[in-house]
């Protein structure tokens, strides 16, 4: 497997970060620019998001629709997004217009045009997605999850609500702006088929003279309780537990992942058999390990007809709490089965690199290579995963439901 | 890169686009039914039985399936639409004979009456969960109303009331007729061991006895008319607009895919422009989608609920002003761009490539490399694109709209 990443750290904070794939076309970016959503003021949820949409609608030399006719000439596959910590600007373009795209992002992120005359447009689009969520019930559900799990800034939602983003004004996102859009911290992940020298090069003339900016940590702030059931004029009821785990940067980080496996990797997995296949309980069903920089989850949810909701949730809390009771050495082969072809399969994708390579730094401070992941996988073993449920079994679960009616929340559940 | 074919004795093909430099394989069954193939009676059964193929066959329980494939590492589903099943993995190359082993064996599914009972729920959990998404139904009743009684009108997932009158008997009665040498292709992509692959398929699906089908193909009126259906839990408004356009077997299917991109891509399109960027509509986007024998431009909109009927005039104007005064050169250059560069990435990964070769193979018994398309997207002139307008104008369309409002005005030029 692909073993080294190259990286280089310019003076003003700037961390690039390469891993070389020569055998595809295609070259892959990922910004992580320290502009997420914790840094909202509590009255002005979704700023981060709305910034972030600001900075596309025409930056340096191009206005909002020379922007997009240049990324699209370069044949740029592009995503934003906006998570707790970063404003993330990603694409992927085939390899020889790699750094003409990378020169468009460095206005973006450096030079964008933040026209008051675009105000108004983006705020009915932040305004219609806010709305949409109430088609989506289940990513309403994960909204409302994470809200009630995660403390305050750290679970509020990137998009904000209806009031903030109607009373946020230029002068708000251009402040933001200013105090957010800098080198330190700024992470650039850059994958697949490119000259490294030339790179380090390209990224220095585009970046390296960016402002370093500051960075103060975020303290928790306080806020209303948030309510177990979420009223919704639905057939199915949405439900979502929550329990705590380690963070990506926790050495047992592995084995919590091992456990959530076991629950949720795969159609042989505990919970896909036990409440869909043996119960016919529901269509779709997940868990997976979620990771803040320094706060780790475990976030479940299902969806079923409001009359089988009940029985939903008390088989699948039976099967957490059964979790700890310890898992078994061929669910594990089976799960280390899995993943490893995933790492492979991994080496196939530009963009999962850059984005992987971008995060893994951003949590660890290094990138860890496949080789390295596929060496600690290989030391996973029912042992070591049910040591770690020992010390840290399921509980103190957090359930919130969307739908027509309120559960009865089983003993010790909140 | 090389292209490798194989047909059983009993019909049955094999097809490979055989990739050794790749680091990993997929393979998929891609059998030729689908909602099109079904009655009202039976509406729905294909899509249930790709559910039932997973429960187990004489040697095999559900649950020593969903182990095996599991221990093998593959990252594997299943998909059914109007026109195909396909069953695939993702997987390391060494354990291609196992997959195909297994996917060959799960493809003669024991159909018991008791798993087709406890997966019912399932499916009916799945036709509810949609029923929460709004704008899923409305797909589904647009093309009943567009397709009138030709069997592309048909819904993949059937109704509550058909799914739940289904019998096992029926899906066995059309299992048999569907799921024949005839109609099923063995497709590989990546890092293929191909004589190895038609070993393994000899194996496992050689025994299969042949049966003549015949897919029924009709020609087909396309309906024009404007349907408003009223779903007060929804946030936000719905529309969805289908109009004639080439059909798989046609060599306007390329002019018409990048006039789709020009006119409704999801970025840097005219309906971008129009509604997505000025913040009038959440989302706008034009997609050609085709069939055998048949073909349609699919255009969906969500906006907010009392911006409808001006946001649909101006689809309409989209579609008016590119039919009178045809596309740009800019502006095909641009399509062509990023057509090129989609191509080329989605092909990074065998599955990625799978069902590309798979659907070209299905529909046209046809195979083109990667480097054989882009010749082909790159000789599209705005002649043939204007052509497909005048052929194929977007304007004639029965369009549906699903959300809160009860009545909307359809627009009028």
């Amino acid at each position: 497997m692909n073993a080294n990443t190259l990286s280089h750290e310019f003076p003003n904070g700037l961390v690039l970060l390469a891993e070389p794939m020569d055998w595809l076309q295609s070259a892959a970016f990922t910004f992580l620019t320290p502009a997420g959503c914790v840094h909202d003021p509590s009255d002005r949820g979704g700023l981060a998001e709305f910034a972030c949409e600001m900075t596309l609608r025409g930056a340096g030399s191009r206005d909002n629709r020379r922007l997009v006719l240049d990324l699209d000439n370069l044949g740029v596959e592009r995503s934003e997004s906006v998570s707790d910590a970063h404003a993330c600007f990603g694409g992927v373009t085939l390899a020889e217009n790699l750094f003409p795209a990378l020169a468009v992002y460095a206005d973006i992120l450096r030079r964008p045009h933040l026209p008051v005359e675009h105000l108004e447009m983006v705020r009915q689009i932040m305004l219609q997605e806010i709305q949409a969520v109430e088609d989506e019930p289940a990513q309403k559900l994960s909204l409302e999850l994470r809200r009630r799990y995660y403390p305050s800034p750290w679970g509020r939602p990137s998009q904000g609500d209806r009031e903030s983003v109607e009373s946020t004004s230029i002068d708000d996102i251009r402040a933001f702006f200013e105090a957010r859009y800098h080198a330190g911290g700024t992470i650039l992940g850059v994958a697949g088929r490119f000259d490294w020298e030339r790179l380090k090069e390209n990224v220095g003339i585009l970046l390296g003279d960016w402002g370093p900016g500051h960075n103060a940590p975020i303290e928790p702030t306080e806020t209303a309780p948030t309510a177990s059931h979420v009223n919704h004029a639905s057939q199915q009821t949405q439900i979502g537990i929550a329990y705590p785990s380690v963070p990506y940067r926790d050495d047992r980080y592995f084995e919590a992942w091992g456990a959530v496996g076991v629950l949720s990797g795969g159609m042989s997995a505990r919970l896909f058999t036990e409440v869909r296949e043996r119960r016919g309980l529901c269509y779709s069903i997940h868990a997976a390990c979620h990771s803040l920089r320094d706060m780790g989850a475990v976030f479940c949810q299902a969806a079923t007809s409001a009359d089988r909701a009940q029985e939903t949730l008390e088989v699948t809390l039976g099967e957490l709490v059964r979790l700890a009771q310890g898992v078994e050495q061929h669910e594990i082969d089976r799960l280390k089965a899995r993943i490893k072809s995933a790492l492979i399969m991994q080496q196939e994708s530009s963009a999962a690199r850059s984005s992987t390579v971008a995060r893994d730094w951003y949590h660890l401070g290094r990138v860890r290579t496949l080789d390295e992941v596929s060496e600690r996988v290989d030391k996973l073993d029912c042992r070591s995963i049910n040591a770690y449920l020992e010390a840290c079994p399921p509980r103190d679960f957090i359930v919130v439901t969307v739908g027509p009616q309120p559960l009865e929340m089983p003993h010790g559940v909140s | 890169m090389e292209f490798r074919s194989h047909k059983l004795e009993n019909g049955l093909e094999v097809v490979a686009e055989v990739n050794p430099a790749a680091y990993s394989s997929a393979v998929g069954f891609f059998v030729e039914t689908g909602s099109r193939d079904e009655t009202t009676e039976v509406a729905g059964v294909s899509h249930f039985l790709e559910h039932m193929v997973f429960k187990g066959t004489s040697t095999r329980s559900a649950d020593d399936v969903n182990r095996e494939f599991d221990e093998l590492g593959a990252h594997y589903n299943a998909c059914t639409s109007e026109e195909n099943t396909v069953f695939y993995a993702a997987m390391l190359p060494e354990y291609q004979a196992a997959i195909v082993a297994l996917l060959g064996d799960i493809l003669r599914p024991s159909l018991r009456r008791e798993d087709f009972d406890m997966e019912k729920k399932v499916i009916l959990e799945e036709i509810s969960m949609y029923e929460d998404m709004p704008p899923f139904g409305a797909d589904d009743k647009c093309r009943a109303a567009f397709f009138g009684n030709h069997p592309l009108g048909r819904s993949v997932l059937g109704t509550v009331e058909s799914i739940t009158n289904l019998t096992v008997d029926a899906m066995r009665d059309y299992f048999g007729r569907n799921y024949v040498p005839d109609k099923v292709v063995l497709v590989a992509t990546g890092r293929v061991d191909f004589d190895a692959l038609v070993e393994v398929a000899s194996h496992a699906c050689g025994n299969w006895p042949a049966v003549a089908v015949r897919r029924d193909a009709p020609p087909f009126e396309p309906v024009e008319q404007f349907l408003v259906v009223e779903k007060p839990m929804a946030a936000q408004q719905y529309a969805i607009a289908l109009s004639a356009a080439p059909a798989a077997e046609s060599r306007d299917r390329y002019a018409a895919k990048m006039l789709a991109t020009i006119l409704g891509d999801d970025l840097g399109s005219r309906l971008y422009w129009e509604l997505v960027d000025p913040g009038l509509a959440e989302h706008a986007s034009i997609a050609h989608c085709e069939f055998q024998g048949a073909g349609a431009m699919m255009t969906y909109l969500c906006c907010d609920p009392e911006d409808i009927d001006d946001n649909l005039r101006r689809v309409e104007e989209v579609f008016y002003r590119a039919e009178q005064e045809g596309v740009t050169v800019e502006e095909l250059r641009q399509a062509k761009n990023k057509v090129r560069s989609r191509a080329v990435l989605s092909s990074e990964r065998p599955r990625g490539r799978l069902f590309m070769v798979g659907t070209d193979w299905l529909a046209r018994r046809e195979y083109l490399s990667i480097a054989e398309e882009l010749d082909l997207l790159e000789a599209i002139t705005l002649d043939e694109i204007n052509a497909v307008l005048r052929m194929f104008p977007l304007s004639r369309n029965t369009t549906m709209t699903i959300g809160p409002r009860k009545n909307v005005l359809p627009p009028k030029r």
